[in-house]
């Protein structure tokens, strides 16, 4: 059985909030980079540049790269061999955002109710999903979800017929429709199969991915590729102004599903796609 | 090459304007964004004034981070345009020039641009750190309850923008795309 202290985990959830608002990861800081030596459209490459030359700021200046500093979304991965102690988890990982956002000038973008709308004023609560594995590790993801491009994803209800074309068709036209407003280049997750909050977590977890590791399927590795492809010659481009760089990666997650279902969800994540790793 | 353009705008300065055109703005511009909005046409409806002329004044659809010290304001990039759109039509009949923010803007907003002689611009969504920089003072003018959404009368310096809808409706998102679909 392994120990780990709240405190431990609120320290460490505080330092993975403010690091992935000021440091883009290089994974999409090399994606950004490449983007900008194919894009073709010169409005489009004085986008790209912007986006590198705030990257560089952030980073070097010490505040966030965007100012939608997002609702905190945490994937857990829970050891069954490991014992918390202090208080509870939950806690710790919204305590651990509480003080990550007031310490790092992060933006408070979170409201009580959804009807009422007013601000917690402390960025909680955090989205926090638990997966219980075996083994004595803890592995909690960060990932800051803006709302520009979370309001621009979609899920939907295929029928089996639909079939794999119907899926593609659907990740298509969601980014077709999205159009400029979820800032691109953007990162398409999917999720393919399950229920319809399976399909939806899948989504998520699969645009928090790194845009360097493609799925180990080769079937669905192959989909990705292709979808970007084609996402890439919707014309929209960096900022949609125009240009061959909509997307820098389509991320896909399946799961089993029912025999009368075929659900699709598509999260999508904006170009400042800010996620942290924690494992103790 | 930017073209260098003076906020507030006026009839003419905003019939220059066209759609791709790069703009590097200069002087106010005010914030205000969802839960500003919505308090803004509450006022309306009780027959109230705005807490601002928004005469010729540009609309700047931001929430920025907090300040850290020595800094005017903390990272402020453009939100998502649309949502503000079932506000805009009514701030544009009342002397609303221009608006920044980002993204698609629906039919009836283009209409009462059209009509009213407005521009909209775009900045570049998720260069927050970068835009920032180009803002030179800040202050709340009203709802500061609202914390992020409170409406602030910035004074902007060379603020980087394009064109996206000219008053006459050209939409820059749209010949923009046009033109690299597909092929």
């Amino acid at each position: 059985m392994k120990t780990i202290s709240v405190d431990k985990i609120i320290e460490e959830v505080e330092g993975v909030c403010i690091k992935a608002n000021y440091c883009l990861g290089s994974d999409v800081f090399d994606a950004l980079n490449n983007a900008l030596d194919t894009e073709e459209s010169q409005v489009g490459k004085n986008v790209l540049t912007q986006l590198i030359e705030n990257a560089q700021i952030a980073k070097d200046e010490g505040m966030a790269m965007c100012q939608d500093t997002g609702m905190a979304v945490f994937f857990v991965e829970l050891g069954q061999e490991v014992n918390i102690v202090g208080g509870s988890l939950t806690d710790a990982i919204n305590e651990g955002v509480r003080r990550g956002y007031k310490k790092g000038f992060l933006r408070n973008s979170v409201v009580s109710d959804p009807l009422k709308r007013i601000n917690t004023n402390d960025n909680t609560p955090a989205i926090i999903h638990y997966d219980i594995i075996e083994g004595d590790t803890l592995t909690i993801t960060y990932g800051a979800k803006g709302f520009g491009s979370e309001n621009m994803s979609a899920l939907k209800m295929l029928k089996p017929s639909d079939g794999v074309q119907g899926v593609k068709k659907f990740v298509v036209e969601t980014v077709s429709n999205a159009g400029p407003n979820p800032c691109p280049p953007i990162i398409v997750g999917v999720g393919i199969g399950g229920t319809m909050e399976k399909a939806s977590i899948m989504a998520k977890k699969a645009a928090l991915r790194p845009l360097n590791i493609q799925s180990n399927n080769e079937d669905i590795k192959s989909m990705e590729e292709e979808l970007l492809a084609k996402i890439n010659k919707l014309g929209i481009g960096p900022a949609g102004l125009g240009g061959r760089n909509t997307a820098l990666a389509v991320n896909i997650e399946t799961f089993a599903t029912h025999i009368a279902g075929l659900p699709v969800a598509v999260n999508i994540n904006c170009h400042a796609s800010r996620h942290g790793v924690i494992r103790l | 090459m930017s073209i260098y353009i003076n906020s507030p705008l006026n009839e003419d300065s905003v019939k220059e304007l066209k759609a791709g055109d790069v703009v590097s703005i200069t002087g106010t511009v005010y914030t205000a964004r969802d839960a500003a909005h919505k308090r803004m046409i509450a006022i309306l409806d009780e027959g109230k004034k705005l807490p601002f002329d928004i005469q010729n004044q540009i609309l700047y659809y931001v929430g920025p981070c907090p300040a850290k010290e020595g800094q005017v304001i903390g990272s402020a990039g453009p939100t998502t345009s649309y949502r503000m759109d079932a506000y805009t039509p009514r701030l544009l009949d009342l002397g609303l020039k221009g608006m920044i923010g980002k993204g698609m803007r629906g039919s009836d907003v283009i209409d009462s641009m059209k009509k009213n002689n407005a521009v909209y611009f775009a900045a570049v969504g998720g260069a927050a750190a970068l835009i920032s920089k180009s803002i030179i003072s800040e202050e709340i003018v009203a709802f500061e309850d609202l914390g992020t959404e409170a409406i602030r009368r910035l004074y902007v310096k060379n603020f980087p923008a394009v064109v996206i809808i000219d008053c006459e409706g050209n939409n820059l998102y749209e010949t923009g795309r046009l033109e690299y679909e597909k092929g």
